[in-house]
């Protein structure tokens, strides 16, 4: 039974963004949108992985965290960003609970086309809703106050790099916590063993519905982020492409692993830049070409990948 | 004395089939109760009834003196009522101390625990370890459940079992697939229960049901034909005839 202690390995993963600060300050606004979007996968992984719920539509969740925050800011002259991100938290949390009734019950096949669904409700309604959201223009003219008074957004991106990882450093020691709780372990008692669980005295599905709030409540609180780094909100934080490209990440990275979520959701942005910079067309060719490689050669993912490696190297 | 389960003529139709048709059974507190018959006359279906994992069409079943009819499966294990799988329904990928653990976690109310590790909860550890001492399962308390040979792993199906302390155990054919050789191990678990705790248990093998039973069910066709003492079942005629003939004759 994981003892909760940290390993020396953990704390040298979360040095790397450290280190990135004083290394790329150049790419200190990609460093920032890779920190909200991996905190993003960190919440569904945490469905996913371990609860064993698979959706196609938790950018809903992710997209209410950004609208809130940006039509906070941009509409109603709310512009202090720790409330604003709690308040992206709150409305997607919200929205999470009611929803979990429909998704936690039923196969994957229907658990699939009713995320879908409720994405795809929320982006048309976003849509629909141009007065407020700005349509398909997207939401500007978000203003960010001072991060306690102190810090300031700057233009160069430093706050905003220190915010979104401090805001993802702290979800992440929640989630590592709860994951290595009694709770966790029931998250993981029914995606090893559901039909076990009621015979042992277990409510499953109010579980399903506890984790799923979570889960919305950090999706939502990474949109904020997103939306608050970028100053911009656009239709597609609730499109259908957000969501399979965050199960893509999480899946790259290796499902039910926390860290498998981060580095996924790091890996997919960095070659997604990448590529997208050699050939800003073609380059979901190579990102298709790697997703095949990993899925065949690497069970797991990359962390999967790596425990392989680690285990070669022990036995030498 | 108030009987510790009471089912109350249970069916069970699915279209023009009855799996169980006005089955009525009742155990007094502490009975060691066989449930016996053919495959196909529905015993498990009535235990899917009796711990609610199906609706009965019709009927009622009651623990001790509670309705439980429309609780779900997991407010009858709160009340007392744990049941065994004929077939291992274990968590796979959990080590065998995490799923004990697990089992213990939901009864005392720690499952919702999200603050502290499931490593510090010591009480919990403590006892589900003294329960796979018990079981002598505790050398395999760090051993992955599906890397189990199948003959302990019916040992955690019990365990998980006990850790929710059962008034009443509902046990489907506990020593299934088991050699014969390893099947007295299971039942001397069974032998060394807490007198009070009450089971009724579905098993093919007769010189066990014999040996462990204090009264005996036998259904055929979704009914009960007759229930009794060991002598008296083995002494009825029409159980001899569709059922026992074979075994007592071998």
């Amino acid at each position: 039974m994981e003892t909760g202690r940290w390993k020396p390995a953990e704390i040298a993963f979360w040095l790397v963004p450290v280190a990135c600060y004083f290394l790329f300050p150049g790419y200190l606004v990609l460093g920032s949108q890779i920190l909200a979007v991996a905190l993003f996968a960190l919440s569904l992984d945490l469905i996913l992985g371990y609860a064993g719920i698979v959706s196609l539509g938790h950018a809903a969740f992710f997209g209410l965290g950004a609208y809130t925050a940006g039509l906070l800011s941009a509409r109603w002259g709310w512009h202090e960003p720790l409330s604003a991100l709690a308040a992206g938290g709150v409305i997607a949390a919200a929205a999470g609970f009611l929803a979990s009734f429909l998704v936690v019950r039923g196969s994957d096949l229907t658990r699939l086309m009713v995320t879908l669904g409720i994405g795809l409700l929320l982006y048309e309604a976003a849509n629909k809703a141009a007065f407020l959201t700005g349509g398909v223009d997207g939401l500007s003219g978000m203003a960010n106050g001072k991060i306690l008074g102190v810090w300031g957004f700057g233009l160069r991106g430093h706050t905003a790099y220190v915010y979104s990882f401090t805001i993802l450093l702290i979800l992440f020691v929640l989630v590592r916590r709860l994951i290595h709780s009694p709770f966790g372990l029931s998250l993981r008692g029914i995606r090893e063993g559901r039909k076990r669980m009621p015979a042992i005295g277990a409510p499953v599905m109010w579980r399903l519905v506890a984790v799923y709030t979570v889960a919305a409540a950090i999706a939502g609180i990474a949109g904020a982020l997103l939306a608050q780094t970028t100053q911009f909100v656009g239709l597609d934080v609730f499109s259908f492409q957000r969501s399979a490209e965050l199960m893509i990440m999480v899946v790259l990275g290796g499902a039910g692993r926390l860290y498998g979520a981060i580095l996924g959701a790091a890996v997919f942005m960095i070659v997604q830049d990448y590529l997208s910079g050699i050939n800003p067309v073609y380059w979901q060719f190579w990102l298709g070409l790697l997703l095949v490689a990993m899925v065949l050669l690497a069970r797991g993912g990359l962390m999967g990948a790596l425990d392989a490696l680690a285990a070669r190297a022990k036995r030498r | 004395m108030t009987a510790a389960l009471r089912a109350v003529g249970l069916t069970k139709v699915w279209g023009a089939f009855a799996a169980n048709s006005d089955v009525s059974l009742e155990l007094a507190p502490g009975a060691r109760h066989a449930l016996i018959g053919p495959n196909g006359a529905g015993k498990t279906t009535f235990i899917n009834l009796l711990t609610g994992s199906l609706p009965p069409t019709k009927g009622e079943v009651f623990l001790g003196e509670t309705r439980v009819t429309r609780l779900t499966q997991h407010e009858r294990v709160k009340l007392g009522m744990t049941r065994t799988f004929q077939i291992n329904t274990l968590f796979e990928g959990l080590t065998v101390l995490e799923s004990v653990m697990l089992a213990v976690c939901e009864r005392t109310g720690a499952a919702w625990d999200w603050r502290h590790t499931a490593a510090s909860r010591t009480r919990e550890a403590a006892e589900a370890m003294e329960l796979l001492r018990t079981l002598r399962l505790d050398s395999e308390a760090a051993t992955i459940t599906r890397q189990l040979p199948y003959g302990k792993q019916r040992l955690v199906e019990i365990a998980l079992a006990l850790a929710t302390r059962p008034k009443l155990l509902l046990l489907d054919e506990p020593a299934a697939g088991i050699p014969a050789a390893e099947t007295g191990e299971v039942f001397a678990v069974l032998a060394g229960l807490p007198a009070d705790v009450t089971i009724l248990f579905i098993e093919h093998d007769m010189e066990l049901v014999f040996r462990f039973a204090e009264r005996i069910t036998v259904m055929v066709g979704g009914r009960v034909l007759m229930s009794g003492t060991p002598d008296e079942v083995s002494s009825d005629a029409r159980v001899r005839e569709v059922y026992l003939g074979d075994a007592q004759d071998a």
